[in-house]
């Protein structure tokens, strides 16, 4: 699981099955100093994220996909919670 | 499975009903001489490790077979706290 | 998921057998401004989709899962048509 920052979202009519009912946030992974890590993704959300929420992203098919309770569908990616505070060991 | 250092931890209130009750720790990489990695991720604990504690870190679909990870939507889990580590010295 | 465009189409004779009934799209991945974003693909579609349209792909294991029970030996595929994109 990764850190990621919701930065927008996505609007498709026309999508696979699987897709349909879930929001499809794009969600930028962070590093730990807050930089952005990598290029932003597509995760559908399971946990009702907002633009400019952090959040718990999970880049994973098994995990990703029965968050959001679609099993053996085309989901890479999710958001499986919000996250309140990110406590680091100086 | 890899080896890494617990650098801290998130809190969410908010998340998969699945994830309820799980520690969830953020461990960097740490290469077999010691060294740390800038990388992070975030791994379910099921061995109650600590603050800077060095850990073995299982990810993958391998990871829901850790303890109460089974059928979790969890990518990567905490296995075992680290002793020691013994390398064969460089010629 | 990631955002790509369709920039074109492969044919191929001879391939896979359980890939023989499928369109091979080549897709432009995108960065979140809809800008080229590194080296093209090749995906199959699990949505049916045009040339020159904006989509987003899934990468991995879960690409074969809309073609089950055939096993699709994909690593990318076409899961949507993105109409529009707001970032903040």
């Amino acid at each position: 699981m990764l850190i990621g920052k919701v930065i927008g979202e996505t609007v498709a009519t026309h999508k696979h099955p699987s897709h349909v009912g879930r929001k499809a946030m794009l969600v930028q992974p962070l590093n730990l100093d807050g930089t952005n890590r990598g290029d932003a993704v597509i995760a559908l959300d399971s946990a009702d994220a907002g633009v400019g929420d952090k959040v718990l992203l999970v880049i994973e098919g098994f995990s990703a996909m029965t968050s959001v309770g679609r099993p053996n569908s085309p989901i890479d990616a999710a958001i499986l919670g919000v996250i309140d505070e990110v406590h680091l060991d100086v | 499975m890899i080896l890494a250092r617990v650098a801290g931890n998130v809190v969410a209130t908010r998340k998969d009903p699945r994830l309820e009750g799980q520690k969830l720790l953020i461990v960097r990489p740490v290469s077999p001489d010691g060294k740390d990695e800038a990388n992070y991720l975030i791994a379910v604990d099921v061995v109650g490790a600590g603050s800077k504690e060095l850990v073995l870190v299982v990810s993958g679909s391998s990871a829901r077979m850790a303890e109460g990870c089974k059928d979790k939507p969890v990518d990567a889990a905490i296995v075992g706290i680290v002793d020691s580590v013994h390398l064969e010295k460089k010629k | 998921m990631y955002l790509g465009r369709v920039t074109g189409c492969v044919w191929s004779t001879a391939k896979d057998a359980n890939l023989s009934a499928h369109k091979l799209l080549i897709v432009q991945p995108l960065n979140t401004a809809l800008e080229p974003n590194g080296r093209q693909i090749v995906c199959t579609d699990a949505v049916g989709v045009g040339i020159g349209e904006t989509i987003y792909y899934c990468r991995g294991k879960e690409s074969s899962f809309p073609f089950l029970p055939v096993e699709v030996p994909t690593d990318t595929t076409i899961v949507a048509v993105v109409d529009s994109v707001r970032v903040e």
